[in-house]
């Protein structure tokens, strides 16, 4: 086994450190440490957060990514690469069927022509063949799994609160038993799919015959690239042209509204597919670049991070200008002034701490409209590459599958709630972030 | 007749009783005044008679009745109708009490549809013309921004008039106005009162205001009433210990450089319980018995009313601890500190596209001062006439069109912070609420010893590691002070220091600037609407008009003897303790814009005395003594 760190993995643990070391750093200073209690006070912040703390879970398995020894001798690995969560999943993963099948079936959803038997719907390869012959037992056999996994989840719940009864008792101002009800939700619901999944298609199989629920864990990871990534790379951007155009002031100022302006009065998503084409045709003449599939994929996802970081840095610049402009002009910026404070100093201590809460809201409030702007690019095909797994792709092909008679619901049906859930506790987060570092909201 | 008697009205917020068990009442036709400091509850009062709350409070108890109708029974819609009917209201900020999109006729039109059916034309003139507005058929039609503070005010002042009220409410209707269109504001609401027999609840904190204009008076300390008086008792005797020590606080002639009595501590926090008296932290007659059983009502002469345990309270002399006299000589005239020369700040006006300066705004426009070491020149004017920007010309946080700023003989370049610091107007805006207290105070000097400093200006070292959120807006300016002595200037540039501040709290910042000045042998350039703070610290005192000095000389000569008409005026304007209005030279209008000087003396249009050659050429310096000048044609 040889371990590959693509580039969109370093970035995303650079992403995860940088969070919990900056969440270290915000404990030790005063008005963070306020800000940050309050959202913790918050019972909807919090089941938020922990519903966001599982999906970036599964998304860190899914970066952990490794090439298999091919067997024999010599140092041979397998072209695919593959991450610690498709190990994990590796059941989902390999367990195709031909082609599409609903969830928890056991035959196929379309009518074949079988041998010697006439045209009928085939039974599944994997989906309920620990039935054998008895089909009558697929429904009891459904309810007792789900009731194992009732069980099975109730466990793990139960643990988890005997685990985390000293936090309980450390931290007795946070909204635990808000965090307690989503985790013993979140328990459950795993728990049943994971009984389940031992012998169906949980949430049936697309075209060719893929796991949806398989696809539907690997889109997570993708999703909060595309969430996080765009942000760190627009970011530096924003709040150096932003602070720069508001505190200089003058040419400073107008080059860069000009700049702004322009951009904004682009319309977004050509900019976008012009970049996206173009970034397209450099990836695709020069082949040689990338060692496997997956890291012509991964460039590619980064490149589209890239394109809408710098697409769309102008909306937090100018609310960054906009606040420097009045920070400026405030009294204690004034006095450092006249003490012979450098310009340096005054930025870093009195401008960029006084804007922070503007950068904290931005980030947490854009994260939920990029995964839903990586679907719309994607579904009209100059988001992610075809070959990666995203919310995006699955719903591309749903376009035809409802085209189907009968129609095909379970690929998007599926996408539709992973996503919704992804972007309602993004969004239930992102209000408590702003209503707490909000300074007109401040008691 | 009483016209409005509120009985034990009590306001809740939360735990919070920021108004709790006001009892008062009004005669018709008569002005009764409510004074206090910030935070007591006098605008709670008010809204709440208006069943107007914010949405956090609520009535908590008590009546309310205007002529016999019981206002908290009344039903919201019935409500609505004695809102701006039977009670008119006007605000502190004109500004923002007007809509903005909409013309003030119309906007009086619709106050008049509303309380007397119908909008006739005429009516809306009639109203215009009563509050003073020149022009009015023209100005009926302008939109609010197109007016001044003042304006802005009148036309408040003639909405709430629409529904021809048997009381107006008027919560600190002045304070956002300069001193000379204060007095024409007063003048008109004391007329129209009269004139209407309209009765009046004047809310302020300004004991001249109250001298000026009221009957009776209300002393509000922490949600109660303290104290209620006729006016003329109330100054010549004020009986509790509170309002005693208010007046004794008021900076003035008498007080002259020697200490102001100060009321130690602050306020107490609306949702702090009290057994005894709200006054008792702060109290120096204090009794055993105040901080247990709350004080009854005793009434030392007929109307006079006031709620204190001491049984002489009507005998007790103003004045806490008695101010302490500093020996003074007149320091000989030394080499000036601070010399500026045809200091001139002019501000663009762009427009359009291209941002070409279509205009100048002639903020600063040739200033020339000069001041010594360890001394004091007070810099008044009405607001927008440039002081804010000479000072920071002075410091060079402004660059300047023209001019030099000479420090010790030699020119300044750039800043220069260890000869000149600056401190300014809002407490609230001036420190960093990111930083602690002890990073603020090393701002300008990493190695300050900062506990030295802050007990320099009065503060306790402990709270260096507190920060600017856990301090009142007397603390944040001591706080601004230290931050400024850390670097040890010469020079310190005070823009506004107490006009953000209380009474009593204005009272220790000036006796510390005083301190700090004879301790340190700092100078100071006091910038200074407040006249009686002038009176309380400066040395030497220049006026400025519209950009330039108008008169400038030692404070005996120009606060006693002034010679310039808009200094006159200026003086005149300030309303004094003793209420009397005795004769007054007004000025009408208000200031012009700095972006178009009226030609000739700036002053002319204002001015009673303007001849023709005033608007012809600025006049030149005519010279009074040596240390008195004044630029006007008649300086006599
Ligand atoms: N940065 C600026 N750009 C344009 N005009 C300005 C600027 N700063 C001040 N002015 C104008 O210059 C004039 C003088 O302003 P300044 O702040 O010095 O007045 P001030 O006497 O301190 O008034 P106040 O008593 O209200 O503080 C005003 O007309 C103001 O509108
Ligand atoms: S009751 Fe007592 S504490 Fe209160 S003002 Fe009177 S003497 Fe002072
Ligand atoms: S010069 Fe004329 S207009 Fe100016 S202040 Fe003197 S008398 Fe008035
Ligand atoms: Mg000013």
């Amino acid at each position: 086994m040889k371990f590959v760190l693509l580039w969109s993995d370093a970035l995303f643990f650079l992403l995860v450190v940088t969070a919990i070391v900056g969440g270290l750093w915000a404990r030790r200073i005063e008005h963070l440490r306020v800000s940050w209690r309050r959202v913790g006070q918050s019972r909807v912040a919090m089941a938020a957060a922990t519903l966001l703390v599982a999906f970036v879970a599964v998304a860190l398995l899914d970066s952990l990514h490794y090439r298999e020894r091919l067997p024999g001798e010599g140092e041979n690995y397998a072209v695919e690469v593959r991450s610690a969560l498709d190990a994990l999943l590796a059941g989902l993963r390999t367990r195709t069927e031909k082609t599409y099948s609903a969830p928890l079936a056991t035959h196929s959803f379309a009518k074949e022509t079988i041998e010697g038997e006439g045209r009928d719907f085939p039974r599944l390869k994997y989906g309920g063949a620990h039935l054998g012959d008895e089909l009558g037992r697929h429904e009891m056999d459904i309810a007792l799994r789900a009731v194992q996994g009732l069980a099975l989840g109730l466990i793990a719940w139960l643990a988890l609160w005997l685990a985390g009864a000293p936090l309980r008792r450390r931290a007795t101002h946070l909204a635990w038993e808000a965090v307690f009800a989503t985790l013993f939700a979140l328990c459950l619901v795993s728990g049943v799919a994971a009984a389940l999944a031992g012998g169906y298609h949980v949430l049936g199989t697309d075209k060719v015959g893929q796991d949806v629920l398989y696809l539907t864990l690997k889109s997570i990871r993708t999703g909060l690239l595309i969430g996080t990534l765009t942000t760190l790379i627009m970011l530096p951007a924003a709040l150096f042209l932003g602070i720069l155009a508001g505190y200089a002031g003058g040419w400073v100022d107008d080059v860069i509204q000009y700049l702004y302006t322009t951009l904004n009065s682009i319309p977004g998503v050509l900019l976008i597919a012009a970049a996206v084409l173009m970034m397209q045709v450099v990836i695709d003449t020069h082949p040689d670049w990338f060692a496997t599939a997956a890291e012509r994929a991964d460039a590619r996802l980064i490149a589209l991070c890239a394109i809408l970081g710098i697409t769309s840095w102008t909306g937090l610049c100018r609310l960054l200008r906009g606040e420097t402009l009045k920070l400026r002009e405030l009294e204690y910026v004034q006095a450092a002034r006249a003490l012979g404070v450098s310009s340096l100093r005054i930025l870093t201590r009195h401008i960029l701490p006084n804007v922070m809460h503007i950068v904290m809201i931005a980030i947490v409030m854009d994260f939920s409209g990029l995964v839903l702007a990586e679907a719309v690019l994607s579904y009209v095909g100059i988001g992610v590459d075809p070959n990666t797994i995203s919310f995006g792709t699955m719903i591309n092909t749903a376009r035809m599958e409802l085209a189907r008679e009968p129609m095909v619901w379970w690929s998007l049906a599926s996408a539709f709630v992973f996503m919704f859930a992804l972007v309602l506790a993004a969004n239930l987060f992102a209000d408590a972030v702003r209503d707490a570092f909000d300074p007109r909201g401040a008691r | 007749m009483t016209l409005l008697s509120v009985r034990d009205l009590r306001v809740a917020i939360g735990a919070a009783r920021p108004v709790d068990g006001v009892s008062f009442e009004i005669g018709a036709g008569e002005t009764f005044a409510l004074v206090g400091e910030s935070g007591c509850g006098k605008s709670l009062t008010a809204l709440a008679l208006m069943r107007l709350l914010p949405e956090a409070a609520r009535i908590a108890g008590g009546a309310v009745q205007l002529a016999g109708t019981d206002l908290f029974a009344l039903p919201e819609a019935r409500m609505r109708e004695v809102r701006g009917g039977r009670i008119g209201m006007i605000f502190q900020e004109p500004a923002t009490s007007l809509n903005p999109v909409m013309t003030v006729g119309s906007q009086i039109a619709e106050a008049l549809r509303l309380h007397a059916g119908s909008a006739d034309p005429r009516r809306i003139v009639e109203l215009f013309a009563a509050v003073g507005i020149p022009d009015p058929e023209r100005r009926a039609d302008e939109y609010p921004f197109q007016m001044s503070g003042g304006m802005k005010q009148r036309v408040m002042i003639a909405m709430a008039l629409a529904g021809e009220p048997e009381l107006l409410i008027a919560d600190e209707p002045t304070t956002a106005l300069d001193v000379t269109i204060q007095a024409q504001v007063l003048d008109l609401l004391a007329r129209l009162a009269k004139e209407r027999g309209m009765a009046m609840l004047l809310i302020t904190h300004d004991l001249g205001v109250v001298a000026r204009m009221a009957d009776r008076v209300g002393v509000m300390y922490a949600g109660e009433l303290v104290e209620i008086a006729p006016r003329a008792a109330f100054f010549a005797r004020p009986a509790h210990p509170y309002a005693q020590r208010l007046f004794a606080a008021l900076p003035d002639t008498a007080s002259r450089r020697t200490r102001l009595a100060t009321i130690p501590g602050s306020v107490p926090n609306p949702a702090e319980r009290h057994a005894g008296c709200r006054f008792v932290s702060r109290c120096a007659a204090a009794l055993p018995v105040c901080g247990t059983v709350p004080p009854p009502w005793r009434e030392p002469a007929p109307g006079h009313r006031v709620r204190c345990h001491l049984e002489a309270v009507a005998k007790i002399g103003a004045g806490g601890t008695a101010p302490t006299a500093t020996a003074e000589q007149p320091p000989p005239p030394a080499e000036p500190l601070l010399e500026t020369h045809a200091l001139k700040v002019h501000f663009p006006i762009r427009r359009g596209v291209l941002q070409r300066a279509v205009g100048w705004v002639r903020a600063v426009d040739g200033v020339d001062l000069s001041i010594a070491a360890g001394r004091t020149l007070a810099l008044v004017g009405e607001s927008g006439c440039g002081k804010t920007t000479v000072g920071k010309a002075i410091l060079g946080l402004q660059p300047v069109t023209s001019g030099t700023v000479k420090l010790l003989g030699r020119v300044r370049e750039g800043l220069a912070p260890g000869e000149m610091q600056m401190v300014f107007q809002d407490p609230f805006g001036s420190l960093n609420p990111r930083l602690s207290i002890d990073a603020i105070v090393r701002e300008g000097r990493p190695d300050a010893d900062v506990p030295a400093l802050l007990r320099q200006v009065g503060l306790a070292p402990e709270m260096a590691a507190r920060y600017p959120h856990e301090f009142s807006g007397g603390q944040r300016q001591r706080i601004a002070i230290a931050r400024a002595l850390a670097v040890a200037p010469r020079l310190l540039i005070c823009d506004e220091p107490t006009s953000a501040l209380d009474v009593s709290v204005q009272a220790q910042i000036l006796n510390l600037l005083l301190d700090l000045q004879e301790r340190l042998g700092l100078a100071y350039l006091f910038i200074t609407h407040n006249i009686a703070a002038v009176e309380f610290l400066a040395h030497e005192v220049a006026v400025m008009y519209l950009g330039r000095i108008v008169e400038q000389g030692t404070a005996e000569e120009v606060l006693e003897n002034p010679r310039h008409p808009y200094t006159q005026a200026l003086l005149a304007a300030v309303p004094k303790l003793t209420g009397t209005v005795g004769e007054r030279l007004l000025v009408s209008g208000d200031p012009p814009s700095p972006a178009h000087p009226p030609s000739g003396c700036h002053f002319h249009p204002r001015c009673p005395r303007a001849a023709a050659r005033c608007h012809a050429a600025y006049p030149a310096t005519a010279v009074i003594s040596a240390t008195h000048w004044v630029r006007c044609y008649f300086p006599d």
